[in-house]
């Protein structure tokens, strides 16, 4: 699978995608119109931004989170919903480069901001080094926190190059070092039910060696 | 096939993928985001409705009325299913509470509207548009209140006598009686049960997240009254379970129902503060263990009774499940009494009973070791029953290597450094304490079947209903597929969870491993005799390996078959039923324990496993650590806290109900046995995923009263049970 079979979110299929609750003109389609008519009721807005580098504009509901934008608008399903409370971590992924769980955030507050998804960071063909040190460690198993837990690990581990410091950060003046106990720390937002905790500690380790 | 006698040396004795540790085959698309879970299937489904479920908001009573025409004003809005104007769906042999329609309130959080709309968004504003009045009734909801008069469970069967416990347990000069709580508990899987379902005329499918195919396939059938046959359900990717998802809920109903009246596709994912009070949880127990010996240790008496409770009053958690495997001692009784206890459903989650059961057993050990001023490593050992299952010498083990499991714990775990007296080890403001259990699971065994073509371009396709919970089903599958038929792993390609194809035993108790990968080495021996058939060899005695076949000193390519299929099944005939078919293990902890303020920390954590061969170790041993991983959780955070006024969990989601997350794990080690047990199946597999849940909060706890001096016998091992009892700090 090429990167662009992959994501290959062409403007017409945003367009369409945004047409569930979108007030968007011209779609051919008699029940997209209908769902349009009937969400013309609630106020939408319209929001620009990039995502895995590539540019998309949607008209939204303004109740519409980031992770549902990015799950039923721009069909990238790789972004979980575990709880929607911003509980569980699995809706993580990266904007403007800083991780943020994608439930607790409207689409319409990233007008102008870069998002990263897991689908912007390998694709089964051409791996991410996190995501082949996972695959390596067997740092999953049911797969479903899985993307979460490899967004906020590719960040920790940005992080802690950036010295930016943790509840458990020993040295707050020494350069920072991407311990056991830091990577810990700092992943514990992201909770993994199959209990892969220890094998995601190994993956970490290893791409943090280089 | 049957598997009808012991198996003697066959491939897997050989085997060059079985056994091998393997990546994941699913791992590259697990990892990318791109494998498809049940509310993610816009391939399928890509004009589907939102549906939103609205749960009640009393545990016991009736819905007087339900107001619903806001909500169907409401914009976006396309149908609105409400209870009180449907009629109960039907009920199947696998669920306890009802799932949907009438007025007829039996838990909190039943099911009682669902509203359909364009967007996820309306579907949800209009839901909460819709005001419902009811008549509630009072109930005891406190399961101490209601032991006392609680039947024994099994129809009054569920007592069992060997010897005469009451008079060796008086007689004996060491003893001990010990009263251990254990509370609800929630499977908490990190996908929300989730349904997408379509109708097309009589026929539906659905794409939803179910470990068990054709019981949910079955079960619908009677829900919804329609024949089974008109239904598929289809579950590639299931996002977690551990028993949670064995059955069909209110999402896979809900969604079927509003596809109906909404005239198209309709998805559904339970909103994850509805989980743990509308679908399943394990109960929670009061269990009663008292141990007698003799000086030197030999058990002579063991009693343990069981109490737990269920909204029928049936299918309790059974506490006492592992009591009559695990240790010698002539005079036994065990006991378990379920009551009618109306909170949510209670049914299996992960090792149900036993995971609950060690939890009481295994310390009530720890605590005649100590009484007994014997090590509890040296105390299992010597009550190790020989070949006869003492609780039933009706049957004698198939394999069991418990004693070595502890052995070689111990001597890994650096047992002998444990201080015997409590509260004896400091560093810094650590108190620090090792502690040991013991584990057994049962390991059965099920029918299951499977299809497996030839492509005739040198694939090999493998066609199951078997599902993938996280098990590494995917894995094993294509193993033993590939090994069986000669071919390189990456030849052949598996499909899971549709229930087109051909009936396998799913993914429950431990048995998916074992019994899955059976029926697909029964399917490609089918295969292999009309191949041989085809090209004129015997497919029994021929080699098939690299793609090549070598038969009576002729050669051919697998290719040379060209395209072919074949189904197959593997069965069980009755000799099994002479033998306790289990798996055992020795887990070895070690925690951290502040002086200061109690907090505890898990530093180290050991499981040996003897559980037959293990098919893919990678995946296995991530199997088990993950069970230590949720056993911790048993032993020190996880509780649904029991509202006992309004008969609810109060703490219904992911904040409330805590689960270990990274900072609680530390590095976990499993050491598994190079043990085969020739009774269960050709490839001498047992399952370890539930194993792995039997033991370790034991030893949780025994480390902690062993850095302590504290015993605290109500689950789970909190701060608040025990501060005020740390030692002095000196």
């Amino acid at each position: 699978m090429s990167d662009n079979e992959h994501f290959s979110v062409s403007r017409r299929e945003v367009m369409a995608g945004g047409a569930a609750t979108a007030a968007a003109t011209a779609i051919p389609v008699a029940s997209a119109r209908a769902a349009a008519e009937q969400a013309g009721q609630v106020p939408t807005m319209p929001v620009a931004f990039e995502v895995n580098g590539k540019k998309v504009e949607l008209n939204l509901d303004t109740r519409t989170t980031l992770l549902d934008t990015l799950r039923e608008h721009l069909k990238l399903t790789g972004t979980k919903k575990g709880c929607d409370h911003g509980q569980c971590g699995a809706c993580t992924v990266m904007v403007n480069g800083t991780r943020v769980n994608s439930c607790l955030s409207l689409a319409v507050m990233h007008q102008g901001d870069t998002v990263t998804t897991i689908e912007g960071l390998g694709t089964p063909d051409d791996l991410h080094p996190m995501q082949a040190a996972f695959v390596k460690h067997d740092g999953y198993q049911c797969g479903y926190c899985t993307p979460g837990q490899i967004c906020s690990a590719v960040s920790v581990l940005e992080e802690i190059r950036q010295g930016i410091p943790s509840h458990v950060t020993e040295d707050l003046t020494g350069t920072m070092q991407p311990t056991r106990d830091e990577m810990r720390e700092r992943m514990s937002g992201n909770i993994c039910r199959c209990g892969a905790y220890s094998n995601i500690s190994d993956a970490m380790s290893e791409v943090a060696e280089g | 096939m049957e598997f009808n006698a012991p198996a003697g040396e066959n491939l897997f004795d050989k085997a060059r993928i079985v056994g091998k540790s393997t990546p994941r085959i699913d791992g590259p698309l697990k990892t990318t985001g791109t494998a498809p879970y049940a509310y993610e299937r816009h391939d399928v489904a890509p004009d589907a409705a939102y549906g939103w479920i609205v749960g009640s908001a009393i545990a016991k009573g009736r819905i007087t009325s339900m107001d619903v025409e806001d909500a169907r004003n409401a914009p976006g809005v396309i149908a609105v299913i409400a209870a009180p104007e449907t009629k109960p769906v039907g009920t199947s042999p696998y669920n306890h509470a009802p799932l949907f329609g009438g007025r007829e309130v039996a838990h909190y959080h039943q099911a009682i509207a669902c509203v359909v709309a364009e967007t996820f968004e309306q579907a949800r504003a209009a839901a909460h548009l819709i005001r419902t009045r009811y008549d509630r009734e009072a109930a005891e909801y406190d399961l101490a209140e209601l032991a006392p008069q609680a039947p024994l469970a099994d129809g009054g069967k569920a007592l069992h006598k060997r010897g005469d416990f009451d008079a060796a347990f008086d007689a004996a000069p060491v003893k001990i009686d010990a009263t251990y709580h254990t509370p609800d508990e929630s499977h908490a899987m990190m996908e929300p049960h989730a349904t997408i379902a379509s109708w097309k005329g009589e026929e539906l499918t659905l794409w939803t997240s179910n470990q068990m195919i054709n019981w949910g396939k079955e079960a619908l059938g009677q829900i919804l009254g329609i024949a089974p046959e008109k239904i598929r359900l289809d579950s590639p990717y299931i996002g977690g379970g551990f028993g949670g998802k064995l059955f069909i809920r209110a999402d896979a109903v809900l969604a079927a129902l509003a596809s109906k009246a909404a005239q198209r596709p309709v998805k559904i994912a339970l909103q994850r503060p509805l989980i743990f009070n509308n679908t399943t949880h394990r109960p929670a127990t009061i269990q009663r263990v008292r141990l007698g010996a003799t000086r030197d240790g030999r058990i002579t008496a063991v009693g343990h009774e069981n109490w737990s409770g269920n909204i029928t009053g049936t299918d309790g958690e059974d506490g006492t499940a592992q009591t009559p495997k695990l240790y010698a001692g002539a005079n036994r009784m065990t006991a378990n009494y379920t009551a009618t206890l109306p909170l949510p459903e209670g049914n299996a989650m992960r090792a149900p009973g036993e995971a609950a059961g060690h939890l009481a057993f295994e310390v009530a050990m720890d605590e005649l070791a100590e009484a007994l001023a014997m090590c509890p490593v040296e105390l299992r050992i010597k009550n190790d029953p020989g070949a006869e299952v003492p609780g039933d010498p009706s049957k004698r083990f198939s394999e069991r290597h418990l004693t070595r499991c502890l052995k070689e714990g111990a001597e890994r775990f650096g047992w002998s450094k444990r201080k015997a007296k409590p509260g004896q080890v400091r560093e810094g403001r650590w108190l620090i304490g090792m502690g040991v259990a013991g584990g057994y699971r049962g390991a059965p065994i099920q029918k299951s079947a499977a299809g497996v073509r030839l492509s005739g371009d040198g694939m090999l396709i493998v066609e199951t209903d078997m599902t993938d919970i996280g098990t590494g089903s995917y894995t094993i599958i294509a193993q033993t597929a590939a090994e069986t038929m000669g071919l390189p792993l990456d030849r052949v390609r598996v499909e899971l969870g549709d229930s087109r194809y051909p009936v396998s035993s799913g993914s429950g108790g431990q048995w998916g491993a074992a019994s899955s990968t059976a029926g697909v080495y029964a399917a490609c021996l089918v295969l292999r005799r009309a191949i041989g058939e085809k090209l004129g060899f015997d497919g029994d005695s021929a080699d098939f390996t690299d793609g090549a076949i070598r038969a009576n000193g002729k050669s051919f390519a697998l290719n040379d078959a060209g395209e072919m299929s074949a189904d197959g099944e593997m069965t069980y005939g009755d000799f099994q039923s002479d033998y306790d078919l289990g798996t055992y293990a020795g887990h070895f902890c070690e925690v951290a324990v502040d002086a200061y303020t109690g907090e505890t920390h898990i530093r180290r954590m050991l499981s040996v496993c003897d559980a037959g061969r293990i098919l893919n170790p990678l995946s296995a041993r991530s199997q088990v650590i993950g069970a230590m991983v949720m056993s911790a959780g048993a032993a020190l955070t996880e509780e649904l806290a029991v509202d006992r006024r309004f008969g609810y969990f109060v703490n219904h989601d992911l904040a409330g109900y805590e689960v270990p997350v990274h900072a609680d794990i530390p590095h976990q080690d499993v050491v598994f046995l190079d043990t085969l047990d020739s009774v269960i199946s050709p490839l001498k597999a047992k399952g370890v995923g539930e194993l792995g849940i039997c033991g370790p909060g034991s030893a949780v706890a025994n480390a902690v009263y062993n850095a302590t001096g504290v015993r605290v016998r109500e689950y789970p091992i909190t701060l608040d049970k025990y501060l005020d009892r740390l030692p002095a700090i000196g």
